[in-house]
């Protein structure tokens, strides 16, 4: 590999990013510029740079090794990506989302369902929750970041953390939403064409098709007895029923991250940057394909390199990754693609990186500054964006930090840690607030207090995968977690919180006096 | 390249013997087409304006017969 080809393509690359967050900034003049982009965002830009959040590195190279190691049971997850991640996230919340946003004057998540709620408390207890929970979740993108900079680029990784920080920071702090969504457009074309390449290539490499599927079909005997205790069938089989990975791909995978995209704050935010409902009509054909083509690719692509890895070294994908799920991507591009293709697929893993980076640190910023500071303190107006600008910069350096100091596995379970405390914290709320108008304050209250403290709780104490390495559950109870029968440690709080927390939020409304029908007028006006 | 073998339609389709995963895969792939199909069909609906947009122009045409009523007597 050529390292000085290659930092020349990622210089050219970072120029263009730099150039598209210097026009952010020449184009941000109020808040609502630095906040919702000014509300006039082009639907390509729109569905690109949603897409690109969404989609992060981990969910290429991590879940696509997950694919290589279980197999094409992870599409079900790509389905529901796209049917609800995409489909039912713009058609059916957007567009309800945007009018909303728009009658109420709302910059973020939490201001929309504050507002909505007409409650002070929604919105700084809402942004307290994305502030504490999103910082674990950035320094897992931001170390997978570094250290396939340090590993890629040939530089030192606590300089790669430094440098690549840096640099997200300058163009989100100075060009707010609008130089993250540009860039993220760029960041999601590039990953557009990776992909797709990748995919192609896969297919013809294995002579098409139904003739790929089929050998990856017939390759089921070479499953590990430890695989195949687990549930394991084959790269093209379901696992089986009731198995502990059929649990996990079911209530993990395909319900935690699946279900629980439609409440993350910095895809709904995207909602309000749009004209009109006709722009979000536009963006749902661009955001459906973008999504087919990352995560169906990645975890197709993830199964067939078992294929190949057996056609050529005789070992299954995982052996051939040296056990570790992770490598598999990385070394199958490495070992089946073509030279030019492995530089095209780094700049599209290092832009899958960036763009999430940039709107994780852009929704905690504006959280941290808008939502709990200004809303505490109670000023509102002339100095948001230097506010939030001082949030962004503490997000960075939080996940900074984290980055150096958290053991890898405490970090790995960030996550689906904020995955699942989103989903139950804010779906409820967040779906009463636009298609329920006898939802109460009250309800609301109660359904988000529920929401995050059963998923904390089940997180702490139930669920094995994050309860063993926090250790919270073993230092006060004396053991790893508190039920130990199965399928209980592998449920996702997902299961347990989010339908407790809307059945909350749904009896306490009812309970409680319906709420005044002028401000539910004007919330829902030009809605029907 | 040959992407569809006709002749395992009977047997097993595009490789995959399990329909659960057959049906995903095909499904993944039917979302995202229902995504362009949705997206043309209303490529061009949903435009409308915004309320203050249109209380804007409500009271512009409100004044505006007003004032022919007023000055042209009609």
């Amino acid at each position: 590999m050529d390292i000085l080809l290659l930092n020349i393509i990622v210089l050219v690359y970072i120029l263009a990013v730099g150039y598209l967050g210097y026009r952010g900034w020449k184009e941000t003049c109020n808040s609502s510029d630095y906040m919702v982009a000014g509300r006039k965002i082009h639907p390509y830009v729109m569905a690109m740079s949603y897409g690109a959040t969404f989609i992060s590195t981990s969910a290429i190279v991590g879940f696509g090794g997950t694919a290589g190691l279980f197999g094409m049971g992870l599409l079900w997850l790509t389905f529901l990506n796209i049917f609800v991640g995409i489909f039912i996230a713009f058609v059916v919340f957007g567009k309800r989302t945007r009018k909303m946003g728009y009658n109420l004057s709302a910059m973020t998540f939490p201001e929309l369902l504050a507002r909505r709620f007409d409650s002070r408390f929604i919105q700084y207890f809402s942004g307290l929750v994305i502030f504490l929970g999103m910082p674990m979740y950035a320094s897992v993108v931001l170390i997978g970041a570094a250290r396939f900079i340090e590993t890629t680029l040939a530089i030192n990784f606590d300089l790669a953390l430094l440098f690549f920080s840096v640099i997200i920071a300058a163009y989100v702090v100075l060009g707010g939403l609008k130089g993250v969504m540009y860039t993220d457009a760029l960041q999601a074309t590039i990953m557009f064409v990776g992909m797709a390449f990748l995919l192609l290539m896969t297919y013809s490499h294995l002579g098409g098709i139904a003739a790929a599927h089929q050998a990856l079909t017939d390759l089921a005997p070479l499953v590990p007895a430890n695989l195949a205790a687990m549930g394991h069938l084959g790269w093209t089989a379901m696992p089986a029923s009731g198995s502990a990975w059929w649990w996990t791909l079911i209530s993990s995978l395909v319900l935690g991250v699946g279900i629980g995209v439609l409440a993350m704050p910095q895809l709904v935010v995207r909602f309000m940057t749009v004209k009109s409902g006709r722009e979000l009509n536009r963006a749902v054909l661009i955001g459906g394909v973008f999504i087919l083509m990352m995560t169906g690719v990645a975890f197709v692509v993830g199964a067939l390199s078992n294929v190949y890895f057996v056609q050529h070294d005789s070992v299954i994908a995982i052996a051939a990754a040296s056990g570790n799920s992770d490598s598999i991507i990385p070394v199958y591009i490495n070992r089946a693609m073509p030279e030019w293709f492995v530089y095209v697929f780094m700049l599209t893993l290092l832009a899958a990186a960036m763009s999430t980076l940039s709107s994780q640190f852009h929704a905690q910023g504006t959280a941290v500054g808008r939502d709990v500071y200004e809303t505490l303190v109670g000023v509102r107006g002339g100095r948001s964006i230097l506010i939030t600008r001082i949030g962004i910069i503490i997000a960075v350096v939080v996940a900074v930090i984290l980055g150096y100091l958290l053991p890898p596995s405490i970090i790995a379970p960030g996550t689906a840690i904020f995955f699942g405390l989103c989903a139950a914290a804010f779906l409820p709320m967040y779906a009463c607030a636009l298609f329920w108008k006898r939802a109460t304050r009250a309800g609301a209250i109660a359904g988000l207090v529920t929401g995050t403290f059963v998923s904390l709780f089940w997180l702490v104490f139930v669920h094995q995968k994050e309860a063993v390495p926090l250790g919270i559950a073993k230092m006060i109870l004396g053991r790893d977690v508190l039920i130990s029968a199965m399928p209980w440690p592998v449920v996702d709080p997902i299961v347990v919180a989010l339908p407790l927390a809307f059945l909350v939020t749904v009896a306490v409304s009812l309970a409680t006096q319906p709420p005044k029908a002028e401000h539910v007028e004007k919330c829902f006006e030009g809605i029907e | 390249m040959e992407i569809f073998e006709l002749s395992r339609f009977g047997g097993t389709m595009l490789g995959i013997n399990d329909p659960w995963i057959l049906g995903v895969y095909l499904l993944s792939v039917l979302s995202a087409l229902l995504c362009v199909g949705y997206g043309l069909v209303n490529w061009n609906r949903g435009g409308e304006k915004e309320p203050e947009e249109i209380r804007d122009e409500v009271s512009w045409e409100k004044g505006e017969t007003s004032m022919e009523e007023k000055e042209l007597g009609l």
